[in-house]
């Protein structure tokens, strides 16, 4: 028998599916990205040893799976650049870490530049990102196809390219070996990864998280960390208070496999598309949200042909290519476009969301600060920023615009 | 894509029309005595639920005029619009 046939028909499972126990120190909602993160960081990081992750569909069913796997950190204000630059520093040792090909490709990431404002805001952002140890350099239009010879910097195109930004640093990963590898990696660490398990209710007693009510039964907790994404709000009004969140479908697309052709990470504000080719050979699209609310977990065509006319835009070469798949994920997007990561009017609740359209270059920064604030109990001073009280204080981070792409 | 039956023009594709998120969320009657928590809810806080949602849609390629639409955001059903000043019962 060929050794690989064997391999394949004798797959190992790379976690366990136990039943839930009764009682756990600490529970995350949610068997996502940053679920998973949160749960690896707590046993590495914090030495818990009495975790689950409970998990209402399957690990590799929801955004995990759905995203477009860009990883980048060049983000203007200071507190995101930090962040996010930790996240990066950490996906630059993750697949070693974690000992699981996930692909990471630091391929560079252009943000081009069409009109003069573009232009402005570019620069400062490459001068904002630099003063805050985050590589980024400003191209212009003829080292921008030097770069990336496929782009169209014709000056008759419609939205001429006047220049680019570039992080080298900045690339994709294989977002199904992410989510394989930290699955692994947590149930080897001894987290119970309960898949099928629905919270159907949170359990506060004065003021205080207790455990949860779930589709699998009752299940008590020390600590809960609610990192459900765009199911947010639904859990939150379980434990009696509301986040500033609104639910959204965040579609892409792939196309069919081709050679590789496109060697970087091409994104635009103007034309509002952003850009990448899989290791596989897919194209693969993303934009903007579609406009109304919604857990339906899909949005309108017209939207897809939106980023394929600003895709073809910027490549006109990608006219003759065929769309192979296009999907829907359900998006937590914030009143200005930053997350909220920390402590909730509920004791020993916490709460991780609203990366909206932008988690998955987030997963390892995000989990490891959300590990830190459920163990101690206090915001990691990466996360303290991103409180849910900075909508009352006022110290919004207004990333809407800012942040690189539009939202 | 869906379609939405503009009270004044009928139903149109929705690429016509642009979203307005959440129906009466009225401006608050005296704004100076709101604490900031009020404030707050009053600026960010809108709801997100999964069901039934009353919402605001502006038809912007059509009459340009807003009213309020009843649209289920777990299967995306439509289940009737109403003009401004008409109650969610008179939804068809």
């Amino acid at each position: 028998m060929d050794p690989n046939e064997h391999a394949l028909h004798n797959a190992p499972f790379l976690w366990r599916n136990p039943e839930p126990k009764s009682s756990y120190d600490a529970v995350i909602v949610g068997g996502g990205l940053h679920g998973l993160s949160t749960a690896y960081y707590l046993v590495k990081n914090h030495g818990l040893t009495n975790i689950a992750v409970v998990e209402r569909g399957w690990i590799g069913n929801g955004n995990a799976v759905r995203n477009t796997t860009i990883i980048r950190s060049n983000y203007l204000w200071d507190e995101s650049a930090a962040m996010y630059e930790h996240a990066l520093q950490l996906w630059e040792g993750w697949g070693e870490e974690l000992d699981y090909d996930i692909l990471f490709s630091q391929r560079g990431v252009l943000n081009l530049a069409h009109n003069l404002h573009d232009e402005r805001e570019s620069i400062r952002r490459v001068n904002a990102n630099r003063l805050n140890g985050v590589d980024a350099e400003w191209l212009d239009a003829e080292a921008v196809k030097e770069f990336c010879p496929i782009v169209d910097i014709s000056p008759e195109a419609r939205y001429p390219v006047m220049g680019a930004t570039l992080q080298r640093r900045g690339g994709i990963a294989r977002h199904d070996a992410v989510i394989f590898a930290l699955g692994r990696a947590c149930d080897a660490l001894g987290v119970d990864i309960i898949q099928g398990c629905e919270v159907t209710d949170i359990d506060v007693v004065d003021g205080r998280v207790t455990g949860l009510q779930t589709s699998r039964g009752p299940i008590a907790a020390g600590k809960v960390g609610l990192v459900a994404a765009g199911r947010t709000s639904l859990l939150t009004a379980m434990a009696g208070f509301a986040v500033p969140i609104q639910s959204h479908p965040l579609q892409a697309l792939v196309s069919e496999v081709y050679e590789q052709i496109l060697n970087c990470v091409v994104m635009s504000n103007a034309v509002h598309v952003y850009v990448s080719q899989a290791h596989k050979g897919e194209l693969v699209m993303g934009a903007g949200i579609d406009a109304f609310n919604s857990y339906a977990q899909r949005g309108g065509l017209h939207v897809i042909e939106e980023q394929m006319s600003a895709g073809m835009q910027l490549f006109p070469q990608f006219s003759r290519a065929r769309v192979l798949r296009t999907w829907g994920g359900i998006v937590d997007v914030c009143p200005d476009a930053s997350p909220i990561v920390g402590l909730t009017p509920v004791e020993n609740l916490y709460v991780n969301c609203g990366w909206g359209t932008g988690g998955f270059k987030a997963t390892p920064g995000s989990g490891y600060v959300m590990a830190h604030t459920i163990a101690t109990g206090e915001p990691h001073a990466l996360n303290r920023p991103f409180s849910l009280t900075r909508f009352e204080t006022g110290e919004l981070i207004d990333e809407h615009g800012a942040a690189a792409v539009a939202h | 894509m869906f379609q939405i039956r503009c009270p004044y023009c009928g139903p149109r594709d929705e690429p016509e029309f642009k979203y307005g998120g959440q129906a009466h969320v009225a401006y608050p009657a005296d704004p100076e005595q709101l604490s900031d928590e009020e404030w707050t809810r009053f600026l960010f806080v809108r709801d997100n639920s999964r069901g039934r949602y009353a919402e605001r849609w502006n038809h912007a390629a059509g009459c340009r005029r807003w009213f309020n639409v009843i649209r289920d955001t777990g299967t995306h059903e439509m289940v009737g619009s109403y003009r401004s000043g008409e109650r969610p019962e008179d939804a068809r």
